[in-house]
């Protein structure tokens, strides 16, 4: 391993572990049920620049953590993270193209995707009817994701050959 | 995803769990560093006061405990007549709420103590107020709690004042629980005060859950709409108390520490595991 990937490598743990840290944030009532699954937006982020190299092993390692994290059933996020890694990899060539304005029509389709994924997963363990503002998430992770695509890009390592 | 289901990976959940704790400390660094600063930098005559405080505090609660060794010492014999020699919930651990946000969608929260300190799940949370939940998930260092507000949780009550048995459900909002299933002319008001009943064998016996709030009855259905007032400040609470009651249920009687109690007749030779509570 060179120092190029080492680099590679901690910038992106640093990232999702600071995602990681935004999304576990204990806010007031109402602004936590805003706050947007930061760990898959900093996620679509790598897989969509980097998708040579990181997909869905990524995603489902870094899952399997947020399952743990948040205390849901392990496999849970890993199943979602990895289905949408695949999503931002097929899709990466279209995407990283795309004007913004189109950029988030897919981020909204990719973070309710999730959300819907999920809430087949928390219906099936037989958890109760859960209230509308279960989807906000979604929304605010939409409009977050401009913060997140500056933020990483700044953070992100020189490099001509990558976007 | 069904990996929980079978127990033999649990290791690997206890493993992830562990190596996710530096992120979850880190995460709720925020709030304990303000908590600790708030605590640092208070005025002097506010400290006074609330020294002055406490101290009225200690004398009341002193001379309630006057009575409750007596009072306890009666029931002890009662029980002992009645066979019944039982006793739930004595050995506390106190336990410090990690502020972390697991889904803002369910009532449940994380605290300090883990399986190291033998924390296991099913155990009954306690706040000094109140029922706070029950322990659901542990991990060597961690345990996640379902509080009693959580939609998905129900516990078994009665009401103070006459007995009367209920059942408490949270409906997921953190200051109110319904009690359901109970009939117009049930006798039961507001200000009534609720009590775990013991039945379902998680909570014990005669710890406060909620206040009633409001009972309305309904002219179209023939149960009444209560909701009640969760006893414990669930949004507000720092501190907790697990209690042993199931693993380490000890037997109340023989009492050779006392021998005042006069308890040497009907005492049962060793205690029985399957008491009602179970």
């Amino acid at each position: 391993m060179n120092t190029e990937d080492t680099r590679h490598y901690t910038t992106i743990l640093i990232s999702l572990v600071v995602a990681m840290i935004l999304r576990l944030l204990e806010w007031p009532a109402t602004l936590s049920m805003l706050n947007p699954d930061w760990v898959l937006l900093v996620l679509m982020y790598w897989c969509l620049t980097q998708s040579d190299r990181y997909g869905v092993g990524l995603a489902w390692l870094t899952g399997l953590l947020a399952d743990a994290a948040t205390g849901r059933l392990l496999g849970q996020h890993a199943l979602i993270y990895a289905l949408i890694a695949y999503g931002c990899v097929r899709l990466h060539t279209h995407l990283r193209v795309f004007p913004l304005l189109q950029q988030l029509a897919y981020v909204l389709f990719f973070l309710l995707c999730s959300q819907l994924i999920m809430f087949f997963i928390e219906i099936l363990q037989g958890k109760p009817p859960l209230s509308w503002t279960y989807w906000l998430p979604a929304l605010t992770g939409t409009l977050a994701w401009p913060a997140v695509l500056s933020i990483c890009r700044a953070i992100q390592w020189r490099n001509p050959a990558h976007y | 995803m069904t990996v929980d289901h079978y127990h033999h990976m649990s290791w690997l959940h206890k493993s992830l769990s562990v190596s996710v704790y530096p992120i979850q400390w880190l995460a709720a660094a925020p709030v304990q560093l303000s908590h600790t600063l708030a605590n640092n930098f208070r005025g002097r005559d506010v400290l006074l006061q609330e020294n002055e405080h406490l101290r009225k505090e200690l004398a009341r609660l002193k001379q309630r405990t006057l009575k409750y060794e007596a009072l306890l010492k009666e029931n002890d014999r009662l029980r002992a007549f009645l066979d019944n020699s039982f006793k739930l919930g004595e050995q506390m651990l106190v336990a410090e709420l990690v502020s972390v946000n697991l889904a803002p969608y369910e009532h449940r929260v994380l605290i300090n103590k883990g399986s190291h300190f033998g924390v296991h799940v099913g155990q009954p949370v306690l706040s000094v107020d109140g029922i706070v939940g029950q322990v659901v998930r542990v991990s060597p260092t961690n345990a996640e709690i379902l509080l009693i507000t959580d939609p998905s949780h129900a516990i078994p009550v009665q009401v103070n004042r006459n007995g009367l048995r209920a059942i408490a459900v949270g409906n997921g909002r953190l200051d109110q629980l319904e009690v359901p299933n109970l009939p117009n002319n049930a006798d039961i008001q507001t200000g009534d005060l609720l009590v775990t009943s013991g039945l379902g064998g998680v909570f014990p016996q005669g710890y406060p859950v909620a206040t009633v709030t409001e009972v309305k009855t309904q002219a179209g259905s023939r149960f009444a709409l209560i909701t009640a007032k969760p006893s414990a400040a669930l949004d507000r609470i720092r501190e907790v108390l697990i209690t042993w009651s199931q693993e380490s249920a000890r037997p109340f009687l023989p009492l050779q520490a006392s021998p005042a109690s006069g308890a040497e007749q009907t005492v049962p030779a060793s205690p029985r595991p399957d008491s009602d509570e179970h």
